[in-house]
């Protein structure tokens, strides 16, 4: 038996990678404050239909006679209306909470499927290379070229409205992004010794590639997908904005802003000025989380 | 002497850089029987490490096999298809690697790095080779293995990262193991922990070992025989003592010579005069002439590999009496 001294364990106060993470992020309030509104905001659009007064999409709860009624104001059936109502006599209230759950939903739908897609396919460029990668990264190129809005504008104006439509439109225009990072930062860990190690062992190259390469160069990929899904939720908000988004029927909080939009001149500022502060709480509170995720898994920051 | 278990002739590997084909390692000739330890002695670039991953067929481009032969029990390596080779690697030709900091995944634990070690050669259950990753342990002297499997590569020091990277290469009991200055990283004590454990585990299982290090006084007790590198080629070969004890190429004594333990206190070091040519400019003679104390005009040939009494060289001016004769 050997006589090496045995190395701390974690009952001597050596944190867990996740404990170490933890007490680094809440090292800044602000960045705590938005990770608490943002946990804020996405239970209540989880929980919208047991929150929210109303449910702004049954068309036989709306009472015309209700319409555009300042906040506070009290329904014909006792409901207040906090945050006044809209030019159909909906609940502002509950057409934020129900707008804040597909905007969001649109934006994590779409960060998710363009993180996946263009995190493999960056790191199977920075794995594969030669050709491959040329071909993947050109098309990067041409891709991040073009304003975001008009790309999402034209496949928008050929796709048709929907959720699905405008996530495949938000996928398009963001894996880019993703696939970028993605290569750079496998391109530094593909020549790091363990990937050698990992290929002397004999295994196979999607192993190595899922197993090994992938989960090392996650830290900047989740930094840029906090960014991309505040960029996504504000790109939906400004394509419904323009009309291009999704249906009227279950309006995002672009639609609901664009909608209030015609009367914010004759003082009816409710209808456009809620959904607004919402959306940029929203986004708010996603890039106060994402500043210090970036901080908090920057190497080259480390204290 | 049965059939040896690795035998590489004439190998050469080259890297195609801007300045031109840089050519790592030239001519290089490695016999290795079962079981036998071999020390692959030699300063940096000097292509001993670009050696070993030739054989385990890791060479990337813009690196390259340009020639010779690796015959693995029989079997041509170079130019074998990419799944051949991974299937050897791991399973029959295991690689250490210097820097244990560097070689185990930072974001796996050790049981799922050792554990995919074993499924990717074996189709066997998951519990099999859990028990199989803790005998490893145990072999390199890892105490309550059973609980450290679950921890991660950062809980773990130096030294006891090194010994993980051993039993990972150890799993499948290869027939070759490669050592690519696997104690470099480590200090003097657990160091020599290592070495000692490594003669053990290779003498039980008759494993042969391929030791590629920069300092002298690690392979002189591990090794059975010593290759000299220089300059991409293998300037001296022999039984570790012999080679230790009587050097006749004047680059290996000049290797010993510089061995801090070899000169008195208060007395400077020998030195090699001059550094390393550039590999890109090496001319036709013998790499070492620039630098040699004994060159004449007959060392701008290439002196050729000439064996006397299992003693192989590559000197047109030996040194010891024993290679005279042949020169």
């Amino acid at each position: 038996m050997s006589v090496l001294p045995t190395p701390p364990s974690p009952a001597d106060g050596v944190q867990t990678p996740w404990g170490r993470f933890a007490s680094q992020f809440a090292e800044s309030r602000l960045a705590m404050a938005g990770l608490v509104l943002l946990v804020v905001i996405v239970l209540t659009a989880l929980l919208a239909p047991w929150i929210a007064p109303q449910d702004p999409y049954d068309l036989t709860k709306l009472d015309l006679l209700d319409a555009r009624q300042p906040p506070g104001a009290q329904s014909m059936d006792g409901l207040t209306y906090w945050l006044g109502t809209d030019g159909q006599g909906r609940d502002m209230l509950s057409a934020i909470i129900y707008g804040m759950r597909v905007s969001l939903e649109v934006g994590v739908l779409s960060g998710a499927i363009a993180l996946s897609i263009g995190s493999v396919l960056g790191v199977l460029a920075a794995y594969l290379g030669g050709r491959f990668e040329q071909v993947v990264m050109r098309i990067v190129d041409i891709q991040l070229g073009f304003p975001a809005i008009l790309v999402a504008l034209i496949l928008l104006a050929v796709l048709g409205k929907g959720i699905d439509k405008i996530i495949i439109a938000l996928v398009t225009v963001q894996w880019a992004y993703y696939a970028r990072t993605a290569r750079s930062a496998a391109l530094v860990e593909r020549h790091k010794e363990y990937i050698e190690a990992a290929r002397s062992l004999g295994l196979s190259g999607a192993r190595i590639v899922l197993r090994h390469l992938l989960p090392n160069a996650l830290p900047p990929l989740i930094v840029v997908g906090t960014v991309q899904v505040a960029h996504a939720i504000a790109l939906e908000a400004t394509l419904s904005f323009l009309g291009l988004g999704l249906p009227p029927t279950e309006p995002s909080l672009g639609l609901l802003i664009s909608n209030g939009y015609e009367y914010l001149m004759s003082g009816k500022y409710w209808i456009s000025v809620y959904p607004g502060i919402a959306l940029l709480l929203t986004i708010l509170a996603i890039n106060l989380v994402g500043d210090q995720l970036r901080d908090v898994l920057n190497p080259r920051l480390a204290r | 002497m049965s059939a040896p278990l690795l035998a590489v002739r004439n190998l050469r590997t080259e890297f195609a850089t801007r300045d031109g084909v840089l050519p790592a390692v030239a001519d290089v000739s490695i016999d290795l029987a079962r079981g036998e330890v071999l020390g692959l002695v030699g300063e940096s670039g000097s292509g001993k490490s670009v050696t070993g991953f030739s054989i385990i067929g890791l060479i990337d481009p813009p690196g390259r096999i340009a020639g010779g032969s690796i015959a693995f029990n029989g079997e041509e390596l170079v130019g074998a298809a990419p799944e051949r080779m991974r299937a050897l690697r791991g399973r029959r030709i295991a690689m250490i690697f210097q820097d244990p900091m560097m070689t185990l995944n930072p974001v796996l634990s050790i049981e799922t790095q050792m554990v995919e070690t074993v499924l990717a050669h074996e189709r066997t259950s998951r519990e099999a080779a859990r028990a199989r990753s803790i005998d490893a342990l145990t072999r390199v002297g890892i105490a309550s293995a059973a609980e450290r499997l679950h921890q991660y590569p950062h809980q773990f020091s130096g030294g006891m990262r090194q010994r993980v990277a051993i039993a990972i290469a150890l799993l499948h009991s290869p027939e070759l193991i490669i050592a690519d200055e696997p104690t470099t990283a480590l200090d003097v004590t657990v160091q020599g922990q290592i070495l000692y454990e490594m003669q053990k585990l290779t003498r039980d299982s008759g494993t042969a070992l391929i030791w590629i290090t920069h300092d002298l006084a690690v392979v002189a007790g591990l090794a059975d025989r010593i290759a000299v590198m220089y300059a991409g080629r293998i300037v001296e070969v022999g039984a570790a003592a012999d080679v230790l004890e009587s050097p006749c190429h004047p680059y290996t004594r000049g290797l010993l010579d510089s061995v801090p333990a070899a000169t008195a206190p208060g007395q400077r070091l020998k030195q090699i005069s001059g550094s390393t040519p550039s590999l890109l400019r090496l001319g036709a003679g013998c790499a070492f002439r620039e630098r040699c104390p004994r060159a004449t005009p007959e060392c701008s040939a290439m002196p050729e590999m000439t064996t006397v009494d299992g003693r192989a060289l590559r000197c047109h001016h030996p040194l010891a009496p024993v290679a005279r004769e042949a020169a």
